[in-house]
């Protein structure tokens, strides 16, 4: 498995890092989690995991995860994926998971751009950012990823960057105890490809962005939570309880199940 | 029994305890009944937002374990064929049905067609094998399900049932067996401890045993090209060639094992008509009128359209003088015929819109065939 297939200061490593830390201080059994990627650089996250794990299509992952945990409802199953992957062909997995309020956990790693083929721009890319297809920059608005989720009905919603590895892994282990469907977003470097294009060539200088630019606002609105090369809003921004799908298929099974043992 | 209707119930009998899908006529009955019963058997039905989702939901479940479906027609399953090349690449067992309709695009929503038989073949990139049963009957809706979840389930691959509009929306009398007496055919799952497993190295039939989610084998599969530990080789000629040969071998060396025609009045006859799903119908109905008109007419009706039954057709092909291929398309099965009939003529009736082939039309292209 190793060495991996990400470059130099690519943020991947740390999330992996984080989510298996999460899962290690949980004490989860690893026997009943379930890893789903879809494609992309961090879509290959699934193959560094020690627990079952699926490498789905292209956008597909989070329908791929709704799948298997209706299926099995007691394994944990968590999507890592990329912010093409879950928002530009993806997109409308994500906001129906996330308004069918499916008991699946959603990480995002958000490098601003598709960095396996080379840096193309996505549907997180900022206004003006040079990519090799917006060769006189930007010239699309980009979605705000904690916004979108909360407005879909997640329940729990969160963004770091790879810089607050502690504040991110504590939120990926509140996300793995939630019921229902959580989303964290983190600001991930991508030096090599992105950051090389816009004037960060190393990971220290996007790291460094991201500790100049990130303000924590803990439950500020999500709508206002902007990215922009002076400020970066990270912290949690929604954390609401809601039965999850998956419990009210279970109520629904059993009172259906009920009425045929009455009818009996 | 409705054949829809019919195709759900042959689903449950199977086993089947997981139905994704999206609404789309002619198959949304299939959806509806799903809905209706899965509760009632402790099975989960969900509503995707697409097709795409439903396939990689399908997926999705049954390799947490449980037998999965989903059912469209036309637009649906050129969606799905996305997600149909992922699950023969990571060996899932699952069903598709496509109830056809008249395409291309929107088509004919409400009428019938047989024009997505080459699309089940060669729908998805990239060479792979599928396996494509086509019912005639409402009886059929529910036997060849069945059918088609045995085979997904012997071989860990898709399996589509080809049914069409009329054979989905029709209503027959329907005997469905009691469950002991249906043949239930379940995933071979590992012998090894979970340290010795490799996902996907085959046993001599080529066929890997399939661990699932939460069994503590704790496995890796993806759509890459892999070895047999499931590990991605995307650089490998080698790896690429052996992967790609065993999936599709899997199919085509247990090509006899899996076909099923079925033969009447073939015996002395000097012309046969072949034909599938609906059509066949018009077809025994013509051979019988030939028979009386003291023409010696034959029916083969592929009941498997893919792998294709080359060997039955090029045997019935070597005995009479032409064959008459009826399908709802303006040509897609024939071309496998032709190719199986060698020197024999092949003559086709093509049928677009609403109504299979009028006996009386095939009789005409029988007698048209001997002259």
């Amino acid at each position: 498995m190793m060495p991996h297939i990400w470059c130099e200061g690519c943020g991947n490593g740390i999330i992996l890092n984080c989510y298996v830390r999460a899962l290690r201080d949980l004490g989860i059994d690893i026997n009943k989690v379930v890893t789903v990627s879809g494609i992309g650089c961090i879509g290959r996250i699934s193959g560094y995991t020690n627990t079952d794990s699926y490498h789905t299509t292209h956008g597909r992952a989070i329908a791929f995860a709704t799948g298997v945990k209706l299926a099995k409802p007691e394994l944990k199953v968590v999507v890592i994926s990329g912010d093409g992957d879950l928002f530009a062909i993806g997109g409308n997995h994500f906001i129906h998971a996330a308004r069918r309020n499916v008991d699946i956990q959603v990480i995002c790693a958000n490098n601003f751009n598709y960095g396996m083929t080379g840096g193309q721009y996505g549907p997180t890319t900022p206004l003006e950012a040079w990519t090799t297809t917006t060769p006189y920059g930007n010239i699309e608005h980009p979605f705000n990823l904690v916004h979108l989720a909360a407005a879909s009905g997640a329940v729990y919603v969160a963004r770091w960057t790879t810089l607050h590895v502690r504040r991110l892994t504590e939120c990926i282990k509140k996300a793995l105890q939630k019921e229902g469907f959580s989303f964290i977003e983190v600001i991930s470097p991508c030096p090599e490809i992105y950051g090389r294009y816009n004037k960060m060539r190393t990971g220290i200088d996007m790291m460094n962005w991201f500790r100049k630019a990130s303000e924590v606002q803990n439950y500020s609105d999500p709508a206002k939570a902007e990215i922009t090369p002076e400020r970066i809003v990270i912290g949690e921004f929604v954390d609401i309880e809601k039965p999850s799908f998956g419990r009210l298929l279970q109520d629904m099974t059993a009172k259906v199940q009920e009425r045929m043992r009455e009818e009996k | 029994m409705q054949g829809d209707i019919a195709c759900a119930e042959g689903a449950i009998a199977a086993g089947c305890r997981f139905f994704a899908g999206y609404p789309i006529t002619p198959a949304t009955e299939i959806a509806e009944r799903m809905a209706r019963r899965l509760p009632e058997v402790g099975g989960v039905y969900v509503q995707m937002e697409d097709e795409l989702a439903s396939m990689a939901a399908v997926i999705g479940a049954s390799y947490a374990g449980v037998k999965s479906m989903t059912a469209t027609s036309g637009p649906g399953f050129s969606l799905m064929v996305e997600n149909i090349g992922l699950a023969f690449m990571t060996e899932t067992p699952c069903v598709i049905v496509n109830v056809m309709r008249g395409g291309p695009s929107t088509g004919q929503p409400t009428k019938s067609g047989q024009q997505d038989v080459m699309q089940a073949k060669w729908g998805s990139h990239g060479d792979y094998e599928i396996i494509a049963l086509a019912p005639s009957s409402v009886q059929e809706a529910f036997d060849l399900t069945v059918q088609a979840f045995n085979l997904s389930e012997t071989y860990r691959t898709p399996v589509v049932v080809l049914a069409d509009e009329i054979v989905g929306h029709m209503w027959e009398r329907v005997t469905i067996p009691k469950a002991d007496e249906i043949r239930v055919v379940n995933r071979k799952k590992p012998q090894v401890s979970p340290s010795e497993y490799a996902p996907f190295r085959p046993d001599e039939d080529l066929v890997p045993p399939m661990a699932c989610f939460g069994e503590g084998y704790r496995f890796y599969a993806t759509g890459l090209t892999h070895d047999e530990s499931g590990l991605p080789r995307t650089s490998s000629a080698e790896a690429q060639q052996k992967l790609v040969q065993r999936l599709c071998d899997k199919i085509r060396k247990n090509a006899d094992k899996i076909i099923k025609t079925e033969g009447t009045m073939l015996e002395d006859a000097e012309v046969a008509v072949v034909a599938y799903g609906i059509t066949s119908r018009s077809a025994l109905s013509a051979v019988r009128k030939a028979r009386e008109a003291g023409i010696k007419a034959g029916l083969l009706r592929l009941v498997t359209l893919w792998p294709f039954p080359t060997k039955q057709v090029s045997q019935v092909a070597k005995k009479v003088d032409a064959i008459v291929v009826l399908e709802m398309n303006y040509g897609q099965i024939v071309r496998e015929v032709e190719r199986a009939a060698k020197e024999t003529p092949v003559i086709f009736l093509p049928k677009l819109g609403e109504e299979p082939h009028k006996p009386s039309e095939v009789l005409w292209g029988v007698r048209g065939a001997l002259q």
